[in-house]
């Protein structure tokens, strides 16, 4: 079974007597484990898509599954509920909470799932250390560099062992160097640890990194392509150097449900 | 699933980011939780000081007054035309069966002297029923017996304040004193009684037998009068019974006519304590109203400032509702943070509030009373301030949408 369905979604919205139409009709099939580049100008739906699809709105018409659950009809707790088990996101303004340390933004999505304090702790210190932000736990997102408030809001992300990650535009404010090394550590998530990843861009060069292309135009999707010829960066061809990243996945139900 | 613990932990760290604002938000609760607290001390304290004034003059007291003279339209005051007798209190006492006791007091101002030292004083004509009537103990000696007060014998009780400006010192029990020239034995000393509620000092004073002072100091015509006659009921409930049986006894014995105006008027004494202690309650619960209308703005400040809070924290809300914060978890965690404001103002006003009450009696010499239900009161309320002016920014911080929160800049 496919982890994300769209069966026919639709999003309109009203202003004043016109009704716009953002998404139309979108229907799509996301498997466990793909990382797919969704692409588009900006107006084209992409962004709607991904609110739909990240449980923020819920479609007009149509219908949404996640991992077989319909969210369609769902209550603002229940989509919050299926927000912190089932997704992590990642902004392009890396959307950290100032003045609150690397470890206790990590924290954060598991002290809305009810795990006890000693466990977050823990889990954070691991899925900061897998992001390579080890010793910078401590740190205020004002005491980081782009990349690395990129990696804490990454390492939030998985942190709640969420099948699905979704990073809007997540290069954005990002310098190509390090454009390319967050890239890489999307890469080596979906690789090592099977998350899907689900990507919003506009640069071919980010996309570039995903397995599949998914083109945005007017609500509409005008092309979804397999990306056979995606061109793996040099440093994780190597063997050697996948094997020091510590296993992202915390406990089992890596493959549950899927 | 809220997490009560750790929304607790984050509220206190928002709170701790603005800690100026907190402090100034904390401010307004502080000063209503202590101008509450205060205003009730100083009203019970108003209330306990005229209880103890109640006590001081003595316990369900009635005074009644010999009638007015009037002569050619002028009326003159109570006890100028002296209608009452030591034969009315003697039957008062076994007539009258709500009163418990009574005595008769004929007082004036005389020059009294010791060895160098004079003094002038109030001094009073009465029975050692007085003593009983008034709940006065003594504080060593004793007092005169009926035997003195029937033979007029010169003896004298002295209060604190006049041993105080005699005799410095010296125990005045067995000295011989002058009083208008008179002399008069000290057989007993009065303890101390204190002020009463119009400011008099109760312990300037000397007690004689009445027979004596009517002969020996103030020389009336017609002997066995007198102008006030105290009486003490037998019980609060009873002061209104008393009060007509002696009105009954007193027409009875003065050949009033059924049409004619009394010639005594009685006054009860304790009953009007009681009214004006009623009075000062009042006055308290008026003042703490008043003090808890400000309690109400610093509620109102409270609202100001979470309302703020919120709209400077929508990404942040935002970002807390995306990893999954559910309505509830926003709504907590802005309603403990405006109820942190509150409870830790409300202790804050309480240590002031304290504080102030026993500046206002060092001050000001006021007596104040911090009664542990004037705390409790205010720092419930400070609490139900912080929820209710609390939930209001909370709902509204709950309801936002976590898309249009995330873009907030």
């Amino acid at each position: 079974m496919a982890l994300i369905e769209t069966k026919n979604v639709s999003k309109i919205y009203q202003l004043g007597d016109i009704d716009v139409t953002a998404l139309n009709n979108v229907s799509l099939l996301i498997e466990k484990g793909e990382f797919v580049a969704i692409m588009g100008q900006s107006g084209s739906g992409k962004s709607t898509f991904m609110n739909i699809l990240g449980c923020l709105d819920t479609p007009s018409n149509g219908q949404y599954l996640v991992d077989e659950i319909d969210v369609g009809n769902m209550g603002k707790d229940a989509l919050a509920d299926i927000r912190c088990r089932k997704i992590g996101f990642v902004f392009q303004g890396f959307n950290l909470l100032q003045r609150t340390s690397a470890i206790e933004n990590v924290e954060l999505p598991m002290l809305y799932a009810g795990v006890s304090s000693k466990e977050r702790k823990q889990k954070a210190m691991y899925a900061l250390k897998a992001v390579g932000l080890e010793g910078r736990e401590h740190h205020h997102p004002n005491q980081l560099s782009g990349g690395q408030q990129q990696r804490v809001a990454i390492a939030r992300a998985l942190v709640n062992n969420a099948p699905i990650i979704l990073a809007d535009e997540p290069t954005g404010n990002l310098d190509t160097k390090t454009s390319d090394e967050i890239m890489e550590l999307f890469v080596k998530l979906n690789n090592e640890s099977y998350i899907t990843v689900i990507l919003v861009t506009h640069e071919p060069d980010i996309a570039k990194y995903s397995k599949r292309i998914i083109r945005f135009s007017d609500g509409n999707v005008i092309s979804d392509k397999f990306n056979d010829l995606t061109p793996r960066p040099p440093s994780l061809k190597g063997q050697g150097e996948q094997s020091e990243v510590p296993p992202l996945r915390f406990g089992e139900g890596a493959g549950g449900g899927v | 699933m809220i997490n009560i613990p750790s929304t607790i932990k984050i509220s206190f760290r928002a709170l701790r980011v603005n800690k100026m604002r907190s402090a100034l938000t904390m401010l307004g609760i502080i000063i209503g939780v202590s101008t509450v607290i205060t205003m009730l001390a100083v009203g019970s304290g108003a209330s306990e000081q005229i209880a103890r004034q109640i006590a001081s003059v003595g316990s369900n007291l009635m005074i009644i007054l010999s009638g007015s003279s009037g002569t050619g339209g002028v009326r003159q005051g109570f006890g100028t035309q002296p209608t009452l007798t030591v034969g009315d209190c003697d039957a008062i006492i076994k007539e009258c069966p709500a009163v418990l006791d009574a005595t008769p007091v004929l007082s004036g101002v005389c020059q009294i002297v010791y060895s160098n030292q004079n003094w002038s004083t109030n001094v009073t004509g009465t029975t050692p029923n007085i003593l009983n009537v008034r709940d006065w103990p003594l504080s060593s000696g004793r007092s005169f017996t009926q035997d003195e007060v029937k033979s007029a014998a010169k003896v004298c009780l002295l209060g604190q304040t006049v041993i105080n400006n005699l005799f410095g010192g010296i125990n005045p029990l067995g000295h011989i004193i002058r009083i208008k020239k008179v002399p008069f034995k000290v057989i007993g000393v009065l303890d101390t009684k204190g002020q009463t509620p119009t400011g008099q000092d109760q312990d300037d004073a000397i007690y004689v037998p009445v027979s004596t002072a009517q002969k020996k100091l103030f020389g009336n015509t017609l002997p066995g009068l007198v102008r006030v006659i105290m009486v003490k009921g037998k019980s609060p409930d009873e002061l209104i019974d008393a009060e007509k049986q002696i009105t009954e006894l007193l027409r009875q014995r003065h050949r009033i006519t059924q049409k004619a105006d009394n010639d005594f008027t009685i006054r009860n004494l304790t009953q009007m304590m009681q009214t004006a202690q009623q009075s000062a309650k009042v006055m308290a619960l008026l003042l703490g109203a008043i003090a808890s209308v400000s309690l109400l703005v610093g509620g109102i400040g409270i609202m100001n400032i979470m309302l703020v809070s919120v709209t400077e924290r929508t990404r942040e809300i935002g970002i807390r509702m995306a990893v999954g914060a559910k309505t509830w978890d926003i709504r907590l965690q802005f309603i403990i943070e405006a109820l942190t404001l509150s409870l830790i103002g409300g202790i804050m006003g309480i240590m002031l509030g304290i504080g102030g009450s026993q500046l206002i009696s060092n001050i000001a010499g006021w007596s104040t009373i911090v009664s542990p239900s004037s705390i409790l009161i205010s720092f419930s309320f400070s609490g139900l301030v912080g929820i209710g002016f609390g939930f209001y920014p909370a709902f509204k911080a709950s309801m936002l949408n976590p898309i249009d929160a995330l873009r907030y800049e």
